[in-house]
């Protein structure tokens, strides 16, 4: 064991007793019907940007695994990449340096699903979203349809999947909780259900008023995400979207969809109308 | 030529087998820039399969969708356009003027279907499960897209049953071809429904993209544009392929087709005037009603006048003109302007406004382009090929 691995086992440990306080989520299947919608909050407030939650996804998701001592890779703004689910970035900001934590949100009625034709994005009864490549016909049309710009594609791959943070689904399954959030040693991120969360968060900036802006990204953005913020600062200076409104993404196309049907009905029998009105007699 | 009534299945095979064989002088300039550009889009094609998408385009995490979904699919889906406005003129409408010009509109259609929606294979990651939308590898009854290619696939069907007729009376099979023919009617009010649906759904794709297209161009009624820019994409088409044809296949067009073509040119002036209005008309609509006039001062607000005031109105004042004087080099001018005007509003949707705000680029690479051009080519043979041997431009039998 070296000492990474010590490092995170403690973390992981120190961690999992906090997120037991705040109502330990189990997944056995039996129980799925009355399953609540679980999520992560990260409180920004508490990053220190030591990255050890990169560490962690990379390494239970088999991913090149980041130094975060060596590579200085707070020095410039990353993103996600097909193999990179998750990174902290560093913003300056009016109260100082703050670290974000970017991933997939987890929205509660996806885009990237509404939008899949063959429900290879999948919105899992638990929360997560999560990819099927049996089903995934490699059209991205999950990529152009996120507002937070988050599947990744394999472009230098002939046999390339879409790849993003899946809230490591199949530990929750194992009753475990997200690695980043094993990892995390200031509990910035802290994993549970949604209404919990909220609870958490609320009372953090009740109780904290003038630490944090009064305001859980995450909340209604989008129509509500799994990852919820906390922030001290205005989220537009954090790098994230604060115009995205508070519809779900699948309304944007519903009305569309439900015209189908109609069209579908009463057009042939307009047109075969018009076709029988405009015969002329003795004609075809 | 081959008159005989009825046929032996070794006579009619060896027909098809005679057909197959190239007409006229193989190695014309236009013979080799076609292999040229087909060969070469080949090999780029096998270098795509091998290495992935990212070895020939320029496509990236932020432009998942480049060329070959802008121009093969979204814009060559609105050229094709022409088949249903046809169609539905003649047999749901009884327009018997539009007659002469069904043939080829359909096979314009119908090919423009199959390579350029085919095309779409290309841009796939996992083209091995194209199928699964439609076997029910799960059905994405949410998907915009999910119902783009099911429509895509009837149509297809249906435009191939609209042009079956014209198969069996190449192949001198009277009564296929009388069996066909009576299904015509139930292919094309199937046809026209599909048409409207997935024109307007190309349109509602990009209802997704809401926080990425710059403000000019989003609009809750993309779905109503995209069907009513389609109606005077298919007419602008259709006058520019006909205009070609009338040169290129002089001797297959009979005298009478020939002099009656400048008359339904005319008409369909009229009616791309007519639909470029109501078009230009809920493009005005949405943008007072959006406030947009802040943008105009803008790069992004220059460039949306090229599109709908040089490539849309003058277009349309040129087919209101034309058709009034009967001036057929203004229409004609009218039809070319107004492709370039449509292939410019799909590609900013699909391309260049889409992503404005992001620091991210894309630009299509040679190879991306070359490979357009290899599908635009291979539609252009294949149409000689059919229209140099099945009676396309002339009712007539062979």
């Amino acid at each position: 064991m070296n000492r990474r691995t010590f490092l995170t086992l403690a973390a992981s440990a120190a961690a999992a007793a906090a997120s037991r306080t705040a109502g330990a989520v189990t997944f056995q299947r039996e129980e799925r019907e009355e399953q609540e919608f679980v999520g992560v909050l990260m409180d920004t407030t508490r990053c220190i940007g030591c990255r050890q939650c990169e560490v962690a996804c990379a390494e239970v998701n088999d991913l090149p695994v980041p130094k975060p001592a060596e590579d200085n890779g707070l020095a410039e703004r990353r993103d996600t990449t097909p193999d990179r689910f998750t990174v902290v970035n560093a913003y300056e900001t009016e109260k100082g340096k703050v670290f974000v934590k970017k991933q997939c949100l987890h929205c509660w009625q996806p885009a990237c699903a509404a939008a899949c034709p063959t429900n290879a994005m999948e919105k899992t009864p638990q929360g997560p979203v999560i990819w099927h490549p049996d089903r995934c016909l490699g059209c991205r049309y999950c990529m152009l349809a996120c507002p937070f710009e988050i599947p990744r594609f394999e472009y230098f791959s002939a046999n390339p999947r879409i790849r993003k943070c899946t809230m490591c689904f199949s530990r929750l399954e194992e009753g475990k909780i997200p690695a980043c959030v094993a990892a995390c040693p200031m509990d910035a991120l802290q994993f549970g259900k949604k209404r919990e969360l909220m609870e958490i968060a609320r009372s953090r900036i009740y109780q904290n008023p003038d630490s944090y802006v009064h305001h859980i990204y995450g909340e209604f953005e989008a129509g509500g995400t799994g990852w919820l913020y906390l922030s001290s600062v205005p989220f537009e200076q954090l790098g994230f979207r604060t115009d995205l409104g508070t519809m779900t993404f699948p309304d944007y196309t519903r009305e569309f969809l439900y015209a189908v049907p109609l069209v579908l009905l009463g057009l042939p029998t307009l047109l075969y109308g018009l076709s029988e009105m405009t015969k002329k007699k003795g004609g075809e | 030529m081959l008159g005989a009534q009825t046929w032996s299945a070794p006579s009619r095979w060896q027909f098809i087998k005679q057909e197959l064989k190239p007409k006229g002088p193989l190695w014309t300039p236009f013979n080799m820039l076609a292999a040229f550009v087909i060969v070469g889009g080949l090999i780029i094609t096998a270098i795509r399969f091998a290495k992935g998408l990212g070895a020939v385009t320029n496509l990236n995490q932020t432009y998942p969708w480049g060329l070959w979904i802008g121009f093969d699919v979204i814009t060559g889906v609105a050229f094709a356009g022409g088949a249903y406005l046809v169609t539905l003129s003649v047999y749901v409408l009884h327009a018997e003027k539009f007659h002469p010009i069904v043939r080829p509109t359909v096979l314009n259609g119908f090919l423009s279907y199959v390579f350029y929606a085919g095309a779409l294979v290309l841009d796939l990651g996992r083209p091995w499960h194209i199928a699964n939308p439609i076997i029910g590898n799960k059905f994405g009854y949410n998907s915009v897209l999910f119902l783009v290619s099911w429509h895509f696939l009837l149509y297809m069907l249906a435009e191939l049953l609209e042009f079956s007729p014209v198969v069996a009376e190449w192949l001198n099979a009277e009564k296929a071809k009388r069996w066909l023919s009576r299904l015509t009617l139930g292919a094309v009010i199937f046809g026209v429904t599909l048409s409207t649906l997935h024109q307007s759904g190309l349109g509602a794709l990009y209802l997704f993209a809401k926080p990425k297209l710059h403000p000019l161009w989003y609009s809750e009624f993309l779905p109503v544009l995209f069907l009513a820019s389609s109606v005077f994409a298919g007419i602008a088409m259709i006058i520019f392929e006909g205009t070609i044809s009338h040169r290129v296949f002089r001797d297959r067009i009979d005298p009478q087709h020939h002099a009656s073509f400048e008359d339904i040119v005319f008409s369909l002036s009229k009616g791309a005037a007519v639909s470029m209005y109501v078009y230009l008309f809920m493009k005005f609509l949405i943008f007072v009603h959006g406030q947009h006039w802040n943008y105009v001062a803008t790069k992004w607000g220059a460039w949306f006048l090229v599109e709908v005031v040089v490539f849309t109105l003058i277009p349309c004042a040129l087919f209101t003109h034309g058709y009034r004087q009967q001036r057929l080099d203004l229409v004609r001018i009218a039809a070319g302007m107004t492709l370039v005007g449509i292939l410019l509003n799909r590609l900013n949707v699909s391309v260049i406004a889409f992503n404005w705000n992001s620091p991210a680029t894309y630009y299509p690479t040679v190879w991306e382009v070359w490979v357009s051009l290899m599908v635009v080519f291979m539609e252009i043979l294949v149409f000689r090929w059919v229209v140099n041997r099945m009676p396309v431009l002339s009712s007539a039998t062979h």
